[in-house]
Formats: C-alpha cells, structure tokens, sequence
C-alpha cells in the first residue's frame, strides 16, 4: 500500500517551552484506518493540528500526497477534513449555511445534492434549518463531521471523535468511519478508549510525552506484545504450588482452585504441553482450562509505563 | 488565489450583518440623525455659518466619517475576534488558502458594510438638511479608503484582542477622543492655537477635513495632504496586518 501521509522527525516546542511533539516520525497508508492512543496531554491534538496547518512545527517535515503542507500547503489542505476535539461552532448560523461556508472555503462549488445526501447520512437532514446553538452536543459532533466532510476530503482526521458521545451513537460513528474507509478515505483518529481502536482500527500508534512509542497492525500488535493467560481450574483446591511445578512461575488463587499461567506466544515454546503434563504428573486433576489474551489496554498500559 | 474561497467569507460575513441588520443600520443611522436635532438644528441655529457654510451643513462629513469610523473598527474586529473566541477560526486556519484571502474576505465584507452605512447616512442627512457635494469622486475616494483602512485597523485589534473586555477598550479610550477631537463638530480654527497644533497630530482630523473639503471645498489641511496622510495610516496598516500573519500573531501556535 502506497503512503499518503509523510512525517519526518517532526518535533514541537510550543512558545512557553514545553516540547510537545519529540522526533515523530510516522507513514500513514492511502485507505487505513489509524487511530493514535495516548494519555491527556500526550500530543495526539498536536500532531493532528501540525499536519493541519494550525501550529507551525519547529523542525520536521510532513508531506500529504506528496505536497509539503508548509510550500504547497494549498494542495495539502485541499486533500484534508479535520474534525477538532472541541466542539468550536459558530452558534448563530444555521446548519445549512454552516456546511454550505465550509465547503466555499475549501473552494469547491455548491452542491446541494451532495450536502443533503451527507446531513442524511449524518442523520442532520431534519435539522438542517436549525441553528447551531438549538443542537445537542451529540448532534453539534456531528456538525463538525459534516463540515469536515463538506469539501470531499480524501484524509479525514477524527480528534476524539466520540468524546462525551452516548453508546449508540458511539456505534453510529464507528459505521460511519467504515463507510468512509470503504469509500477509500483514509481516516486519522486519536482516542483515549483502547475499546476504540480495537475496534475500527487497522493500524495503532501509541504516543506519550510527544514520542510515538509504537505503530503497528492492530493485529499484529496483539500478538506481539499480547501476553497470553491459561488458566486451570482444578477439581480440588491446593494449598501450596508443588515443587515440580515451580518453575512455570504460576499463579495460586486465594481459593487455591485455580493456577494462572502467563506465557508468551513468540516465544519458541510455550511450555504448555510440559506444564500441563507434570501438572497431571503431581496428581492434580484438571476440571476446566482456558487461555485469555490481553486486551489493547494492557499492552497499552505496559507501554506507557515502560516510557515513563 | 482562490475567489471562491474569499466570496464565502465576504457572503457569510455579510449574511451575520443581514441577520444582525436592525442594530447595524439602524443604530448608527439613528444615532446620527439624533446628532442631527441636536447639534444641526436646536444648536446649530445659534451657531454663525463656518467659512460660508451653515453649522447644520458643516457637520454632514464629519457625522458620516465618526459612524464609519466606528463602524469599520466594530465589525472587523469583531467579525474576527468572534470566530478566535469560539475557536471557529480553525477552519479558517486550515482551509487552502492564504492569509490575504482571509483578509480580503473579512476586511472587504467590514467595509463593504461601513460604505453601505455611510450612504444610508448622507441620504438620512439629505432628509434634514440640502447637500451638495462639490467633488464627487473626492468623496467616494475618501469614503472608500476610510472604510477600508479602518476597517484594517479593526481586523487588527480582533486579532490582538484576548477578551471583549480588550476589544472594546481601544475604540472607546483611543478612537472616540480621536474622533471627536479631530474637527468632526468644529472647524480647527475655532480652538485656541496650543490646541491647533495639538490637532494636527491627529489622524482624524486628516480625513474629516479633506472628506469636508469633497462637499463644501473648505478644508482645515490642503487636500492633498489629507489624501497623503489616509494613504499613509493604511499602508501602515497593511504593514501591520502584513507582519501579523508572516509569523501568525495569535492565530498560529
Ligand atoms: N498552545 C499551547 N501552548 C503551550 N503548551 C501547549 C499548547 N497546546 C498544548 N500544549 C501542551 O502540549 C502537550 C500536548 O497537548 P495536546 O493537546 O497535543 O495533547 P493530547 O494528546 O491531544 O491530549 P488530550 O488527550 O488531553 O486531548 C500538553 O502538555 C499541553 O499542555
Ligand atoms: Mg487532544
């Protein structure tokens, strides 16, 4: 897959001092989803408003379909939809115009089909006529998408797109993201739920203190960096783990009946087969057995901590 | 350059006017024409005719170059600072195109208003009392740099402007005393001659003059000195706005 989106060794040292991106660099894939996780603080709004063009980058470079956002920041924007984290309208205008002035901006022509077409998929279109001040905050997250979406971007950047957004509606934006992907947008999203990203992501890049820690195939880091659980429940309670068992490092349960064992799936072996043959071997009988594996939230909480 | 891009700003800007219409036009017109009944006719009838001209007339420039004075700097620098304020501006920010097309939409639609309204306001003087202006294209140069370079300073005090609280303050400590001690009521000659050279550093004093002199050719300065000193105060500006968006003063972190 060929790249849309080019950082290179892009840092920020905002006007007080405070370094907010550190050496990123980062390529993002034409059509993917990816999502940027990372603590309060950590620089995911930074790096999306760099890209954008609404804070200047102290040194690094970042190219959008091959256009310097600083030299040919025209071309680079046009390509690009940005939806912030904050819900910043005007609140005075209607619905209608408040798209209809985004899409002018971006200096595309009217197209009242294609704006109609984009409330409805927003479910908007029955508001169209409102004022912005008159929306819930559901509906103005929405708005914002719609202007974002306005001028037919080909990158869509997401800042906490479900932030303060009910479950349902959470679930609506996933599909909608989906949609765009399948439309052949590529969708930039940052978000503090792991859950999230798990979910619609394709790749995830883990960011903290300004450095990006990780990128990776949302896949391909489960199992990499996933530890996997077994767990065994025996048939009767233990009080002490016996002797032959005492290298596998395993963990009893207060109520001694069950034996947790963490193992690693890169590893050449996972020493389940012995395990479980001496476990047989020290005379306790196995009433049950599974295997869990971590969650994205683990990973991403062993991550962090690592960095810190 | 993208037109399209500048005509949204200028149709939308123009459009919160519209919907804004009663207390855009209405007010300076009627604040105006209250100057009118009270200095023009109740007072003015007292007043001796000022080199020829009577009071009631005298004042007509100086009345539309306070309003659009006021006017240029109340819309720009809000129709700035308010989308800075929301946080709105970002899509400004992060659109295709250029500083210069921002301002031309924001400034051009700033005004486009004064000029509207400074119209409104010479009609509504018609009503009180018989204008004739005496050179036509004078004037509308004039009013048109007026507007424009007022609203220019406008555009930059809603960007420098952190609260409402900063952006009202200019307009009523500096431009207020500016305006109604630059000539808008009297003619220079009338103060006492430490006061006469005092004025002269006023800007204001400039344009209402030579604006005067389009109507009644009677002028405090010589014309063209006042057509040098608007072109200066809206180079300066140019300069100003110009340096503010090279390193992108409160719009870019
Ligand atoms: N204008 C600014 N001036 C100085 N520091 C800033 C500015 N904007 C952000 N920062 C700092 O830069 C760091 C990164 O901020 P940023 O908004 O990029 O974080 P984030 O990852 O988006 O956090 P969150 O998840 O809370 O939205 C923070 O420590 C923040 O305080
Ligand atoms: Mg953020």
């Amino acid at each position: 897959m060929d790249t849309i989106i080019s950082i290179s060794n892009l840092s920020k040292v905002y006007a007080n001092g405070h370094q907010a991106l550190d050496d990123v660099s980062l390529d993002i894939k034409r059509g993917e989803i990816l999502a940027l996780l990372g603590p309060n603080g950590a620089g995911k709004t930074t790096l999306i408003s760099t890209i954008c063009g609404l804070v200047s980058p102290t040194s690094g470079s970042v190219t959008v379909n091959g256009f310097d956002i600083e030299e040919d920041y025209r071309q680079a924007r046009e390509l690009i939809g940005l939806v912030p984290q904050e819900l910043t309208l005007s609140a005075f205008e209607s619905l209608w115009h408040t798209i209809d002035f985004s899409r002018g901006l971006f200096g595309k022509p009217a197209d009242v089909p294609y704006l109609e077409q984009l409330l409805k998929d927003l479910s908007l279109f029955d508001k169209k006529d409102q004022e912005i001040h008159m929306l819930s905050g559901g509906m103005k997250r929405r708005v914002l998408i719609a202007k974002a979406l306005s001028h037919e971007p080909m990158i869509l950047f997401l800042d906490e797109p479900t932030a303060g957004v009910d479950v349902g509606l959470r679930k609506d934006m996933w599909k909608i993201v989906h949609k765009l992907r399948d439309a052949g947008v590529t969708i930039i999203l940052t978000t503090h739920y792991i859950e999230e990203a798990e979910a619609i992501a394709d790749r995830v890049g883990v960011i903290n203190k300004g450095k990006l820690l990780l990128v990776e195939d949302k896949d391909n880091l489960m199992q990499k960096l996933g530890k996997k659980q077994l767990i065994i429940e025996l048939s009767e309670a233990i009080r002490v783990i016996p002797e032959s068992l005492a290298s596998y490092a395993l963990v009893l349960s207060k109520a001694g009946n069950k034996l947790t064992y963490h193992y690693d799936t890169t590893a050449d072996g996972t020493g389940i087969t012995t395990l479980l043959q001496r476990t047989r071997e020290a005379g306790l009988s196995l009433k049950d057995m599974q295997t869990k594996q971590s969650s994205l939230e683990d990973i991403f909480v062993d991550l962090v901590e690592e960095s810190t | 350059m993208s037109f399209r891009a500048v005509s949204t700003i200028y149709k939308y800007e123009m459009l919160r006017t519209w919907r804004t219409l009663f207390q855009s036009v209405a007010s300076p017109v009627l604040s105006t024409s209250l100057y009118f009944v009270v200095f023009g006719t109740a007072i003015g009838s007292r007043i001796q005719a000022i080199e020829g001209v009577s009071y009631g007339l005298f004042i007509v420039p100086g009345l539309i170059m306070l309003a659009i004075l006021t006017q240029s700097i109340a819309n720009a620098s809000f129709g700035i600072f308010f989308p800075k304020f929301t946080g709105a501006i970002y899509e400004v920010m992060s659109a295709p195109i250029s500083f210069f097309e921002i301002l031309l939409g924001y400034v051009g639609a700033a005004a486009s208003k004064s000029f509207i309204i400074g119209i409104i306001i010479l009609t509504t003087a018609n009503l009180f009392v018989d204008i004739q202006v005496a050179h036509p294209i004078w004037m509308l140069t004039f009013l048109i740099l007026t507007c424009i370079s007022f609203s220019l300073l406008g555009f930059i005090l809603g960007l420098w402007a952190k609260n409402f609280e900063q952006l009202q303050i200019v307009p009523l400590l500096i431009v207020t005393p500016l305006v109604f001690l630059g000539g808008t009521f009297y003619s220079v000659n009338m103060l006492p001659p430490i006061w006469q050279t005092i004025t002269l550093f006023n800007p204001v004093l400039y344009l209402v003059s030579g604006f005067r002199w389009s109507f009644f050719e009677v002028s405090d300065v010589h014309v063209w000195l006042s057509l040098a000193v608007i072109l200066s105060f809206l180079a300066t500006c140019i300069a100003i706005v110009w340096w503010m968006f090279k390193t992108g003063y409160r719009l870019k972190k």
